[in-house]
């Protein structure tokens, strides 16, 4: 068993509060991904939880025991570096089997563990390498051996595939997702890559200025963001914004006034919403389409062609730019006029001050 | 002639002239420790001569050469190594757990080299005087080390910072206490800079004259003062001094010569990064 939980966590440098009272429980075996922009305090979080530092006031509870006090090494956690942090003097296998070394363990039993741990990560040809003769991929897996060998109850990853070149990076994903199914274990994965949070998290935790927007599974994400900073953070493209005035309230919803004048009915929960309101409306890239019938109206800056989509970049008002997925043989050329058509229900409704409206009969559909 | 190699040029003519400015008078030296006294003073100096190992057999006849060097290199060891031991320590402290107070001390520990020498003259030749420490190896051993400790765990701080941190964090998550990160990780992965620290300090104090000379009499001296007794205040007897200093800085040189790959890096430490 291992379960992680965060009462009020908070860290301050000087008078400078970087992590503002975060509450968050890890259960057993859950794969949680925490994932903010840059600066956000993420990789402090993971720091804290792992013991490198100190608490400023809350408490980190480990399988119910609060280690707040508790050196690294004794909180039976493992770490990943972003930069690997291999020793640099020691053989791939002294790199990995530095942690039973240090806690006394017998150099037979130590082998044997690290051969385990090495085979799993098919590194058993390399364990007499430096690790300055090893490929970044394979650094990687070293970083992560080392980790495997300690058998920890959690496993903390700080951004291990940012120093990753791109396809590899798509590799490592993979094999990490494997990797957690075989070994069964708790992680707890910080990233700056919404990607990787969607492709391999149980649920995701989006961290911004040092507070929790959000948590919930990838889609719950996705279909459902809270408010607008964790819409425009989740998913890729950026969900398009473009400012919007109620016109109307009524049981079916809100009507809102696009740009170029329009007027279309959002299904949302309009207690709270008043007509003359400044709302944002939120959509992503492919619940816009391409359609003669389209409210929207605007000019193509850009034609994006990834083969299987293309993605349009369409100027609705000197204000707003947005972006349109179509199909990858749509012959449209930039500087054409094109009108889009949204699909209401899948449109999303910010108040000014970024809180999500939330929709009426629940989630919208999936694409 | 592209401009790139007339700079060469240029930089190679120019780096020779300084190497040989600086090396004339040691080449001179050599010349005059095998000419007789007559020739070493003679006008015009002569650069052609019959040479002979005359000095160095008056040199060593005046006192046993052996005894000297041996004396040099116990006291130059041991005050390295001492030093080292001590400033292994701090520059840990120094390097990764730094306080606000950490800058302030490494230039407070800098600025005791800025005093000259002979301001605490009086006051430690009265210590060690009642400590009974004059004209013993300990003492000149000790002074050695207190003299070099401030750029001995400079070098070492500075050859520490260049450690990635997170090395070291990987090491606490793995269980390694304070001493193990010492012993197990820093000073492996910092053993260039820590040979070249050695280095510095081992010539350092193989070429101190100040101390040696007012601090000992007769059984502690090393080669320093070796060279002293024959230096005559009426500028007398070169050709002797001269072997007597060739005697001297002989071991120290080709210690140098043998060494020097690692001798650039020390000195130039934290120019490249």
């Amino acid at each position: 068993m291992a379960h992680v939980q965060l009462t009020n966590v908070k860290k301050s440098f000087g008078a400078l509060e970087i992590i503002k009272g975060v509450d968050l429980e890890v259960k057993d075996r859950e794969f949680v991904v925490i994932v903010g922009p840059s600066g956000c305090g993420k990789s402090t979080l993971l720091r804290m939880i792992a013991g490198l530092e100190e608490i400023t006031a809350g408490d980190v509870l480990i399988d119910g025991v609060r280690v707040n006090d508790v050196p690294p090494d004794a909180r039976g956690l493992a770490m990943v570096f972003q930069s690997y942090a291999l020793y640099p003097h020691m053989s791939v296998a002294d790199n990995m089997g530095f942690a039973l070394r240090l806690a006394g363990v017998p150099r037979q039993e130590r082998g044997a563990k690290v051969l385990a741990a090495a085979k799993i990560l098919q590194l058993d040809p390399l364990l007499e390498r430096k690790p300055g003769q090893l490929s970044g991929g394979q650094r990687q897996r070293v970083a992560i051996g080392r980790a495997i060998v300690r058998s920890p109850k959690v496993f903390l990853f700080d951004e291990p595939l940012s120093n990753l070149d791109a396809a590899l990076r798509v590799q490592m994903r993979v094999e990490l997702a494997k990797l957690r199914r075989d070994l069964k274990a708790t992680v707890i994965y910080v990233t700056h890559d919404q990607v990787e949070a969607m492709t391999m998290a149980d649920r995701i935790v989006v961290l911004n200025q040092g507070r929790v927007e959000q948590v919930g599974s990838p889609l719950e994400l996705y279909r459902q963001p809270v408010n607008r900073f964790v819409a425009g953070f989740i998913g890729s493209p950026t969900m398009n914004f473009v400012d919007v005035t109620a016109t109307a309230v009524s049981d079916q919803g809100a009507a809102v006034r696009l740009p170029g004048g329009a007027v279309m009915t959002i299904p949302v929960a309009s207690a709270n919403v008043s007509v003359g309101d400044k709302l944002t409306l939120g959509a992503r890239a492919e619940h816009l389409k391409v359609a003669p019938s389209g409210p929207l109206r605007g000019q193509v800056l850009v034609v994006e062609r990834l083969g299987g989509l293309t993605y349009l970049y369409v100027q609705l008002t000197p204000a707003d730019l947005v972006i349109v997925q179509a199909e990858g043989d749509l012959s449209v050329k930039v500087r054409d006029v094109v009108a889009v058509a949204l699909e209401p229900r899948s449109a999303h409704l910010f108040r000014s001050d970024g809180a999500a409206i939330s929709l009426l009969g629940g989630q919208p559909p999936a694409t | 002639m592209r401009p790139r190699t007339k700079r060469k040029i240029r930089m190679t003519f120019l780096g020779w002239a300084a190497a040989l400015l600086v090396a004339f008078p040691i080449f001179w030296m050599t010349l005059a420790a095998f000419k007789t006294e007559i020739v070493a003073v003679s006008t015009p100096p002569q650069l052609f001569f019959s040479p002979t190992l005359q000095n160095f057999a008056e040199v060593q006849s005046r006192g046993d050469y052996l005894i000297f060097a041996g004396n040099s290199i116990v006291i130059s060891a041991s005050a390295t190594l001492i030093a080292i031991l001590l400033a292994l320590p701090a520059a840990y402290a120094m390097a990764f757990h730094p306080s606000n107070r950490t800058k302030d001390l490494l230039l407070w520990m800098l600025s005791t080299k800025m005093m000259p020498a002979v301001g605490v003259l009086i006051p430690i030749y009265l210590i060690y005087k009642g400590l009974h420490l004059l004209d013993t190896v300990y003492g000149l051993i000790i002074i050695y080390i207190l003299m070099n400790l401030p750029i001995v765990a400079w070098m070492i701080y500075s050859f520490f910072r260049e450690v990635p941190k997170e090395i070291l964090e990987a090491a606490r998550m793995d269980g390694a206490r304070p001493l193990q990160q010492v012993t197990l990780l820093l000073v492996p992965l910092a053993l260039p800079g820590i040979a070249s620290t050695a280095l510095l300090s081992i010539i350092l104090c193989w070429n101190e004259a100040f101390w040696s000379i007012n601090l000992t009499a007769t059984q502690a001296r090393p080669l320093t003062a070796f060279i002293a007794s024959f230096s005559s205040p009426e500028g007398l007897f070169w050709a002797k001094l001269s072997a007597a200093s060739l005697l001297a800085i002989a071991p120290i040189v080709i210690f140098g010569f043998m060494t020097q790959r690692q001798l650039v890096r020390g000195l130039t430490f934290g120019a490249v990064k």
